[in-house]
């Protein structure tokens, strides 16, 4: 038996012919695996939608209650077994809720990870390791360029910053879905209690969170008050308000971008930011191989990002690998 | 090497000057001696090492990763610097990071052998960014947008003193500065600035007020002279040390050796860099071939010979002359330059004329020759003391009438800092018949300034609805025969040029007026920015 009669890529999406069920697909299905919320990954429309308990509840809360047709709640270690095929649901230490697919038929196991990384993050579980004969990673950072320094340095050059520029306000642009709660809580974590601004868009994300037991602070929207009462605030808004009209409100913004991309210099140069901060919710070079590494899969596929130099890296370190080349899955701003 | 690092991100990427002068004082403040001083130097140019080529430090990363993974690397960020800082493969324990007090002192008595093996060293001990900072710092050029002006103008609002007297001192100092920070720090008088060759904080002009001031003023107090377009310079000769400063003290003298060769005198010389051609001046287009270049070519020091015209005389022999009036200060700069002899020192002739409408006459249609290409006419009081700084009412400049041209808004790009919400950077274009004969716009400028804040709105909101495509930060914007945003250019002169497709350049280009009223068709030919074009 090869892994490809377990799963393989289709137009749609990676699907398993023996279950019947797709992976994260990206047009409608009868019956999907979703393994995080975002939205490249959880789209609305599918028959039924098996995911963890706290991204079925992200996608009520961002396309409705009747996002799909029925929903099949699998909390991590749980599973389920359809037409003989077991599909469990693993941490993946994306976002809140994101899961690695673990599919299992017949003794052969395959993982699909999903966006993943290996560093704490306290507003969701961490990653775990599971032994497997094909582990099926993503590669959005998977160049040696990149390598996320520690998040608490971010932190405290944003911090300095404010301290720096009190008539300033500071606006961190951040995915509303992860990335800002996030950044919100390691505000926290930093000794950051006055209450911080948000834009509209995350604070139905900003709540759920909070149902979900990570604690945010004081939080209020950035939409009222005078720009006097911006000054020495920081506010966090999804990174299209930054260029937007609606950040003119604020005093002589400092504009920061919450990115893994912001690693590389022209990256945050070209997007006019003035203070990066490199803080990612996806595995970095040496996360990507050290998992490899770990893991030592008999084979390796390759979904989205930077396939080559990952691809490249196994074949140095005798793991087969190949590219799955799916498309529909967002390269450049899926945080 | 890591708090270095950050300040020169965080000034790369900050465009406000307040806001660059905040980062630099704050550094300043919390770093002690001597690393802050060696920062410093590095920022206002004072240190530079050629230490490491560039191809030696591909061959050492590429030892030590797999050449496909480096060359996939470089080609994503473009810049090797960087793509080596942030490849380099971790050592975690290799070494104590240095800070630049330490590679400056090391570098200072290591061997050339050494060098490198110290520089590898130094890159297995760093974190990326401190990489980042020592590979900028080894291939010589930080180019973080800071001018040696910004940086002493932070050490002055450091120690409460007005930037003059910072420059006054500042040649006298040498890095990692210690007097100076000690001055600053109010923890000992000020250093001398009695340095032989220094700097002389030079005296600027206001524009003058057509409307009011030619009422008020006499004709007969002041002189007038040609304003050259070239950039203005102190060329100072004193006991043996010959240099050659900006107006802001900036140190040019290894980029002009030919002027240097020529400065022989023993004083200080206030005047105009100019490339001079058979004693007559060129263009600042010729003049551009020269500047901001750290290897002098001699092939371009022959095409293009650089002189100083002379305006003023600050120093003669041992004798300060700047506490004198202009008119003794001129018959002494006269004798002076005439007894140098020498035609790439000459003198800027003063205009005699006898009521203001003489001159406007002058202004307005300057004599056949150089004078074409003045920038306009320079006045000065007789009396007037030399006095740094641009004191309202002893010198005034007055500038030609700008060239006016109505273009087509053809893309818009998105400002930085305050203005990063705002499409505030515009490409510009005039019409151009094509060889089908259909009339099309081809660009023939930028401008970002010329517009009130209200008027940026406008245009925001005028680029936003009309936008038809889109490359990251740019926009460009609906523009044809039947549509399109007129706005009346202003500039002061017209260059040819082949890296612009209209083959013209325009120098200090602004938006004079926004013509929401004008129909695009009836914007300038390319033709009639072609009879500008400066002989």
């Amino acid at each position: 038996m090869k892994p490809q009669d377990l799963l393989c890529p289709k137009p749609d999406g990676l699907y398993c012919p023996p279950g019947d069920f797709y992976i994260d697909p990206v047009r409608p299905v009868d019956r999907a695996v979703i393994t995080h919320g975002h939205a490249d990954h959880a789209r609305a429309g599918h028959g039924v939608v098996a995911a963890t308990p706290e991204t079925l509840a992200i996608m009520a809360e961002r396309y409705g209650e009747d996002f799909a047709g029925a929903r099949q709640s699998l909390a991590y270690g749980e599973t389920f077994t359809h037409n003989g095929v077991e599909v469990g649901m693993v941490p993946a230490g994306h976002v809140l809720g994101s899961a690695q697919a673990v599919v299992r038929w017949k003794g052969m196991t395959i993982v699909v990870s999903g966006d993943y990384k290996r560093r704490r993050d306290p507003t969701c579980a961490a990653f775990e390791p599971v032994p497997c004969d094909v582990f099926v990673t993503e590669a959005t950072f998977g160049l040696p360029v990149f390598r996320h320094p520690d998040d608490a340095g971010e932190i405290a050059s944003l911090l300095k910053s404010v301290a720096q520029f009190p008539e300033r306000s500071h606006i961190v642009g951040a995915y509303a879905l992860g990335k800002a709660q996030r950044v919100i809580r390691l505000l926290r974590e930093a000794g950051w209690d006055r209450t911080i601004h948000v834009h509209g868009a995350m604070e139905r994300l900003n709540r759920l969170y909070e149902r979900h037991g990570v604690d945010l602070g004081p939080l209020a929207p950035a939409t009222t008050g005078t720009k006097k009462d911006f000054e020495g605030a920081i506010i966090v808004a999804p990174p299209s308000a930054l260029a937007d009209r609606w950040s003119r409100r604020f005093p002589d913004p400092v504009d920061c971008f919450a990115s893994g991309w912001m690693r590389v210099r022209a990256r945050a140069r070209q997007r006019g930011v003035e203070l990066p901060l490199v803080i990612s919710d996806h595995a970095d070079w040496d996360e990507l191989t050290s998992t490899l590494d770990e893991l030592r899969p008999g084979e390796v596929w390759i979904t989205h990002g930077r396939e080559e130099a990952l691809e490249r890296w196994c074949e140095l370190q005798d793991i087969p690998a190949r590219a799955l080349r799916l498309v529909g899955y967002d390269e450049e701003e899926g945080e | 090497m890591r708090a270095f690092a950050h300040l020169l991100d965080r000034l790369s990427l900050t465009s406000s000057r307040n806001a660059k002068l905040t980062l630099i004082e704050d550094f300043l403040r919390q770093t002690p001696d001597p690393e802050r001083g060696w920062v410093l130097a590095a920022l206002t140019g004072a240190l530079s090492f050629n230490a490491a080529k560039p191809a030696f430090i591909r061959k050492a990363v590429e030892a030590r990763m797999d050449v496909q993974l480096f060359a996939w690397s470089y080609d994503y960020v473009g810049d090797l610097a960087e793509t080596v800082a942030l490849v380099w493969p971790a050592r975690p324990g290799a070494n104590r990071e240095p800070d630049l007090s330490e590679v400056v002192e090391s570098l200072r008595t290591a061997t050339r052998a050494e060098v490198q093996r110290l520089i590898e060293g130094w890159l297995d001990a760093l974190d990326p960014d401190g990489r980042w900072a020592l590979l900028k710092l080894m291939t010589g050029g930080l180019r973080v947008g800071v001018s040696a002006r910004l940086a002493k103008q932070a050490c002055a609002n450091l120690g409460g003193v007005e930037i003059g007297a910072v420059e006054e001192v500042w040649h006298a100092m040498a890095p990692p500065y210690g007097d100076l920070f000690a001055w600053l720090e109010g923890r000992s008088e000020r250093p001398s600035p009695d340095a032989p060759g220094r700097f002389r904080p030079v005296m600027l002009a206001q524009a003058v007020d057509e409307a009011v001031d030619f009422a008020r003023l006499d004709p007969a107090d002041y002189a007038a002279e040609w304003k050259w377009d070239g950039i203005r310079v102190q060329a100072v000769s004193e006991r043996g040390e010959r240099r050659l400063y900006t107006r802001t003290g900036d140190d040019i003298s290894a980029t002009f050796p030919d002027v240097i060769a020529a400065m022989d005198f023993e004083g200080a010389i206030d005047g105009e860099l100019l490339v001079l051609q058979g004693g007559a001046a060129a263009s600042f287009g010729d003049l551009q071939q020269r500047l901001n270049r750290k290897a002098v070519d001699a092939k371009l020091m022959a095409a293009f010979p650089a002189g100083i015209r002379a305006y003023d005389l600050l120093l003669e022999g041992e004798e300060d002359l700047r506490a004198l009036p202009f008119a003794e200060r001129r018959r002494r700069l006269e004798a002076f330059v005439a007894r140098i002899d020498d035609p790439r020192i000459d003198l800027s002739p003063i205009q005699p004329f006898a009521t203001w409408d003489d001159l406007a006459a002058l202004r307005a249609a300057p004599p056949a020759g150089e004078p074409r290409i003045a920038e306009g006419l320079m006045l000065k009081r007789w009396d007037s003391v030399y006095e740094p700084g641009r004191p309202k009412g002893p010198w005034f400049k007055w500038k030609r009438d700008p060239h006016l041209i109505d273009a087509v808004l053809m893309y818009a790009q998105r400002g930085h800092g305050k203005r990063s919400s705002f499409y505030s950077d515009y490409t510009f274009g005039v019409w151009q018949e094509d060889e089908t004969g259909t009339r099309r716009l081809t660009p023939v400028g930028k401008a970002y300034f010329g517009f009130t804040d209200e008027e940026l709105k406008q245009i925001d909101k005028f680029v936003r609805d009309h936008t038809v495509e889109r490359f990251g930060p740019v926009r460009s914007v609906r523009a044809d025969l039947d549509f399109g945003l007129v706005f009346e250019v202003a500039f002061e002169g017209l260059q040819r040029s082949t890296r612009h497709k209209s083959g013209v350049a325009m120098r200090f280009p602004r938006i004079s007026r926004i013509r929401w009223d004008k129909p695009a068709r009836e914007a300038d030919e390319l033709a009639t920015l072609e009879r500008m074009l400066e002989p």
